[in-house]
């Protein structure tokens, strides 16, 4: 069978699976609608936060991105980690607790104030939707690629998907899809990681195949790939930092803050039955990350290998990597590299005109690697491979079989659609619970509300095919701001509200907008207001990176910094809040009498 | 609150912190602050340092919790609050 008719039908049979589940689980009541009727098994619930946050990000782009950075990748690996950590112990059983179905009525709840939750639902609102810009353009990607339909066509596609199951499901629907969407993704991204650490070290598991010796030889692969690399003019893999110590450092943090401060992530908690559940749940859900995220750093690594093999033969075989003879000839080039450049994702440009591909560093500063070039006549490198590749040509690239491919495009699908479909939810729980419950119409009824929010979840579909569609030239940016703003103003809030009795409201506003608005301003100052071209004022803050040499992407925990420190000076200055808050607080922090969560304001 | 609930409360807290002090040492610590000193020592292949930032952590990251959820159970226990 061909190629493309395999990968029809892989994604296809993925698709009736989904559409399947939603048929089969739709939501009767607002508590199945936003929490899935809070019944929800802490492992199944784990399987489902691990699809729910892994996003097309992590599945497509992040190996490519360990790839060019070698040691300094690790923030992404353990940044998107670490924060898990602070989930399980400093938020998500504590808002178990507090019983209700968002986290801004946490927030409005907590610090007695319609304006505080206001301000949650707005950062919510921003954090989710720029999130889910970059979801909608990786659907219209992995269409395009592997299934010969124009990116457009694969947006119209995607959302008719989610909203079979999200609108009439709610969360309930949600849940058993992206459990299911884990199962195929982590497939799709295990098994070519499987074969191809089979390739080069003989061992299986790809986290021990990066620690082992390449075939045949006794050289381990790190250390072949550290002389390799260096040779070639790049940075030494296993030590290269992401800018400067401190910058990787505050990155990391970062993540770690951005991550437990995702209310689409919070949200899950809500749907198991106990406080015990939401601990062991952040666990589980760790493991299932885990899975994909030891494997991601060995993909990183041999894939770099397995690049600098093809391309020059020398690197496996020894002998001078700079010989003329050891330079792929560019007539002789895998197919994979020929299909690859269709998509302009792989360039080939013989600049020396030898019908030979050079891949090195050509702007090294080890002057010896230059001045062998230059002797080779070499006259610059030849070979521009996008990030993303690593991971989508990977089974193309380790010889596997067609069907393999085609589970990777229905993976990468199933990571986009699954934490699409998350945002989606904390965006319309938002909506209709957070503002036409909370602020608009209280006496709202049961079934009007669920009306709602399955008439809010409809339009967030809406509004994110069209920015998938007319992505506004920021996409990139997108994912920085998401986590910049969770990091800045969701996550120092509900922790202050569950770790100081004594918070009040003018602090806790406070210091969301503080945290908010340094971190805007740094981002915007590189980025451009509202990532809007022109509009950058870097000059104005000093040059680029200018506090500390951080960038704006690693920005979100000094926005954070600023929250907890703006937040207890106001506090120090305003009156304590009043006594049944500071009951409240107390009673959060034991589990005992927890009930089903539950929307009353 | 009550003294048992300031105990419980205290308990917690003491708990969190030897967490987050093993969460800070394995991540910052060894694999960022001092990843260069580690890289001197092999594990497998593998330089430690380096795999501290690509491995260790996250495996570290999965004990911890189950460590917390585990102890919390049993501190939960012992001061009659829990479910």
């Amino acid at each position: 069978m061909d190629l493309q008719t395999m990968t029809y039908l892989v994604v296809g049979a993925s698709f009736a699976l989904y559409i399947g589940i939603a048929i089969w689980a739709r939501a009767g009541s607002t508590s199945e609608f936003y929490v899935a009727g809070g019944g929800v098994h802490p492992v199944t619930n784990g399987m489902a936060t691990a699809a729910d946050w892994m996003s097309a990000a992590s599945f497509i782009s992040m190996a490519g991105l360990i790839s060019n950075m070698g040691y300094g990748g690790g923030l992404f690996l353990m940044g998107w980690t670490g924060g898990y950590v602070l989930l399980a112990c400093l938020l998500a059983p504590y808002l178990r607790k507090f019983g209700k179905f968002t986290v801004p009525q946490f927030i409005g709840d907590r610090f007695y104030s319609k304006t505080a939750s206001t301000v949650a639902v707005v950062c919510l609102l921003t954090a989710s939707i720029t999130y889910i810009i970059g979801q909608m353009t990786g659907v219209g990607v992995a269409f395009s690629r592997f299934l010969g339909v124009s990116s457009e066509m694969g947006i119209y596609i995607g959302m008719g998907i989610v909203f079979a199951y999200a609108v009439f499901g709610g969360m309930k629907g949600i849940t058993y899809t992206q459990v299911a969407q884990y199962i195929v993704l982590i497939l799709a991204y295990t098994i070519p990681a499987v074969f191809i650490s089979l390739q080069l070290t003989g061992n299986p598991l790809p986290q021990l195949g990066l620690g082992a010796d390449m075939v045949g030889t006794n050289v381990s692969l790190l250390e072949k790939l550290d002389q390799v690399v260096t040779d070639l003019g790049f940075g030494k893999y296993t030590t290269t930092t992401a800018g400067s110590t401190l910058n990787m450092f505050v990155y990391t943090l970062s993540l770690m803050i951005g991550t437990a401060g995702l209310p689409h992530v919070i949200m899950r908690f809500f749907t198991v039955p106990k406080v015990e559940d939401a601990r062991y749940s952040a666990g589980w859900a760790l493991v299932f990350i885990a899975i994909l995220y030891t494997t991601a750093p060995a993909v990183a690594a041999m894939a770099k290998m397995n690049l600098i093999g093809t391309t020059n033969v020398a690197a496996m075989k020894g002998g001078d990597m700079f010989a003329p003879e050891s330079s792929l000839k560019a007539e002789e080039r895998p197919d994979w590299m020929k299909r690859w450049e269709k998509t302009g994702l792989l360039k080939f440009e013989d600049k020396n005109g030898d019908g030979r591909i050079q891949y090195y560093n050509d702007k090294t500063k080890d002057a010896a690697v230059k001045a062998k070039a230059d002797a080779a006549g070499w006259k610059g490198n030849e070979l521009t491979v996008n990030a993303d590749i690593i991971v989508l040509a990977n089974p193309e690239i380790a010889l596997l079989p067609n069907w393999v491919i085609a589970l990777v495009a229905a993976g990468g699908l199933a990571a986009a659609l699954s934490t699409a479909a998350g945002l989606l939810m904390a965006i319309s729980a938002a909506v209709s619970h957070d503002l036409i419950k909370g602020v608009i119409k209280p006496d709202i009824s049961d079934s009007g509300e669920l009306m709602a929010g399955k008439i809010s979840m409809a339009i967030a579909i809406v509004i994110a095919g069209y920015l998938g569609l007319n992505p506004p030239g920021f996409a990139a940016g997108t994912v920085a701001l998401a986590f910049g703003i969770a990091a800045s103003s969701l996550f120092p809030a509900i922790m202050m509200g569950i770790f100081s009795k004594k918070m009040n409201k003018e602090g806790a506003i406070a210091g969301m907008l503080a945290g908010l608005a340094v971190t805007l301003i740094y981002v915007f100052a590189h980025k451009g207001i509202f990532f809007i071209k022109g509009t950058e004022f870097v000059n104005a803050i000093g040059g680029p990176n200018s506090f500390f040499g951080i960038t704006p992407e690693a920005f979100g925990a000094v926005g954070a910094l600023v929250n907890f420190i703006v937040a207890f000076v106001v506090d120090k200055m305003t009156k304590e809040p009043p006594e049944h808050i500071q009951h409240l607080v107390e009673s959060v922090r034991i589990p005992r009498g927890a009930k089903a969560v539950d929307g009353a304001h | 609150m009550n003294d048992t609930g300031k105990a419980y409360w205290s308990a917690v807290l003491g708990l969190l912190a030897k967490v987050l002090v093993i969460w800070f040492v394995v991540s910052f610590g060894a694999g960022i602050l001092f990843a260069d000193a580690l890289n001197s020592i092999k594990l497998g292949g593998y330089p430690l340092g380096f795999w501290f930032a690509h491995q260790g952590s996250i495996y570290v990251f999965i004990a911890l919790i189950f460590y917390y959820a585990k102890a919390m159970n049993k501190i939960d226990r012992k001061f009659d609050v829990h479910e």
